[in-house]
């Protein structure tokens, strides 16, 4: 068995005083050390709270409605009726808080509304575009256009005024005599929300057929009765039309 | 028998039988296998809807005036790129400057297979690899989704701006410490759309809690067939795009 000694050994005494002063400084120091310095937690907590506390410079999108109803509801109504006031305006935070201290931009030059408005063909193609150096120059655009309700100065009643690039192409192809309007259905709502309701489109080969089948009873229309004729039942049965010929240029041999 | 081979029994009786509790804790449901994570509060997502951007920028300046991000055209939380696919393959991609006065456009550059914009910002990623690196802790992910930099421990080494494959960071010139999109951190956690869905004009920019059954945001990942940046590097972002080309990265 180990047979300790009566007496401690002087060399361990020093060792435990040492090891003790030790523990001391190191515990004191832990309590010293403020918390966030200790805990990354901590130093998250404060910095969300930091980041929370950064000041608004956009006061959002219905802050206006309250004290301009007026021009808020024409907006409403019109074309920029998904734009923020702010899109235009600037930021308006402070506007809103006193509105006699600041006051938010009009911008009223033409490389404002230029700057969404010119042609770019990376643009998606039906949003509103002009040349600016051919569209009427050095005129301010609030001369004819109402920003709060922009109308192009006539309501385009053809397609072509979006589809320009469909519109071009059919008009030197073999339907340059057919209206978009014998194929397609274009309902009101589609000149609002171009995307949202979309004109109707063929389905079946029984359409292209009513003017293109060898036996179709369609011959009161002279154009109809002028249309080269497939029979139906031969000519690529199991695919519809427009997987071969391009409806608004269909080429084929007379 | 000698102290080596009672080692040795010893030895791998303990490992058979360490395999055994492991196998069977395995077993047990909810500790060996930690339970997917079931989220409950806020996790924020950001839509980004490529076919209405039409390139203004309004969202770049509207980013800089609320976030005090310096005004040199250099930094950026949110951008806009222009991408420029030619017949032959090539393909450019520029940032575009909101600020400049527009170049007339050759209308029918024929070279040109297809042109658009995509807007870019940090993808808030749920396995963000910019944390990963950092050595002080100062950049992390919140509760509800936002990667965040503490500006207050964050000592600038630039590990971050390196480590996001989206280039989503930069060094502020001011603070000398990584800066990033926030989401806006200050407006959402309050309720508002942040500045850059506030003001673009075409609603390309879709801002919404991922959790809630009904928001902009749920209404349009249902309704859009959705693709992320870069999904090979599972960063799992939290950007989602709708119609979004092949060639963007």
């Amino acid at each position: 068995m180990v047979k300790f000694p009566e007496k401690m050994p002087d060399s361990l005494a020093r060792l435990l005083v040492v090891f003790v002063v030790l523990t001391a400084v190191l515990a004191i120091a832990w309590v010293m050390i403020p918390t966030p310095m200790k805990s990354v937690h901590v130093q998250w907590d404060n910095a969300i709270l930091r980041e929370k506390a950064k000041p608004m410079r956009y006061a959002g999108a219905h802050a206006c409605e309250e004290c301009h109803g007026e021009i808020y509801g024409k907006k409403k109504a019109g074309y920029h009726r998904d734009l923020s006031c702010e899109t235009c305006h600037g930021p308006a935070k402070t506007h809103t808080e006193d509105p006699d201290k600041t006051k938010p931009a009009i911008p009223a030059t033409r490389s404002f509304c230029v700057q969404c408005h010119a042609y770019n063909p990376s643009r998606p193609r039906g949003f509103p575009q002009i040349n600016p150096q051919g569209h009427n120059p050095l005129k301010p655009c609030a001369g004819c256009h109402n920003p709060h309700d922009p109308k192009p100065p006539t309501t385009p009643k053809e397609c072509s005024a979006c589809h320009g690039e469909i519109a071009r192409t059919k008009a030197v192809s073999h339907h340059v005599q057919l209206e978009c309007t014998t194929c397609h259905q274009a309902p009101q709502q589609h000149k609002i929300t171009p995307r949202g309701v979309k004109p109707t489109k063929p389905q079946n080969r029984e359409f292209c057929g009513k003017c293109h089948a060898k036996d179709t009873r369609e011959t009161r229309e002279k154009l109809a009765k002028s249309a080269p004729k497939i029979d139906m039942a031969e000519h690529g049965e199991k695919y519809v039309c427009w997987q071969c010929h391009y409806p608004h240029s269909p080429e084929v041999e007379n | 028998m000698n102290g080596r081979r009672r080692f040795l029994r010893d030895f791998l009786a303990l490992l058979c039988s360490g395999g055994a509790i492991g196998g069977f804790l395995k077993l047990l449901p909810g500790s060996a296998h930690a339970k997917e994570t079931v989220r409950t509060g806020k996790w924020y997502g950001y839509g980004v809807s490529v076919d209405k951007c039409i390139g203004c920028g309004r969202c770049m300046e509207a980013c800089k005036a609320e976030n005090n991000v310096p005004k040199e055209p250099f930094f950026f939380r949110t951008w806009v790129e222009r991408y420029i696919i030619r017949k032959n393959g090539e393909t450019a991609v520029r940032t575009i400057d909101p600020g400049a006065e527009p170049v007339p456009e050759a209308a029918l550059d024929k070279s040109i297979l297809r042109s658009f914009f995509v807007p870019k910002l940090c993808n808030q990623c749920a396995d963000p690899p910019c944390v990963q690196v950092c050595p002080v802790g100062a950049t992390w992910r919140t509760e509800d989704g936002v990667v965040l930099v503490n500006e207050k421990t964050c000592i600038g080494c630039r590990y971050c701006i390196q480590a996001c494959p989206y280039g989503a960071r930069y060094l502020s010139p001011a603070t000398h410490t990584a800066d990033k999109c926030t989401f806006c951190y200050h407006r959402i956690s309050v309720g508002q759309l942040p500045a850059c869905v506030e003001v673009c004009p075409t609603q390309a920019r879709i801002f919404g809690d991922l959790n809630a059954a009904a928001s902009p945001l749920s209404r349009f990942l249902r309704m859009n067939k959705i693709h992320v940046l870069k999904p090979g590097l599972n960063t799992e972002p939290k950007v989602y795009y709708a119609n979004l080309d092949g060639e963007v990265r």
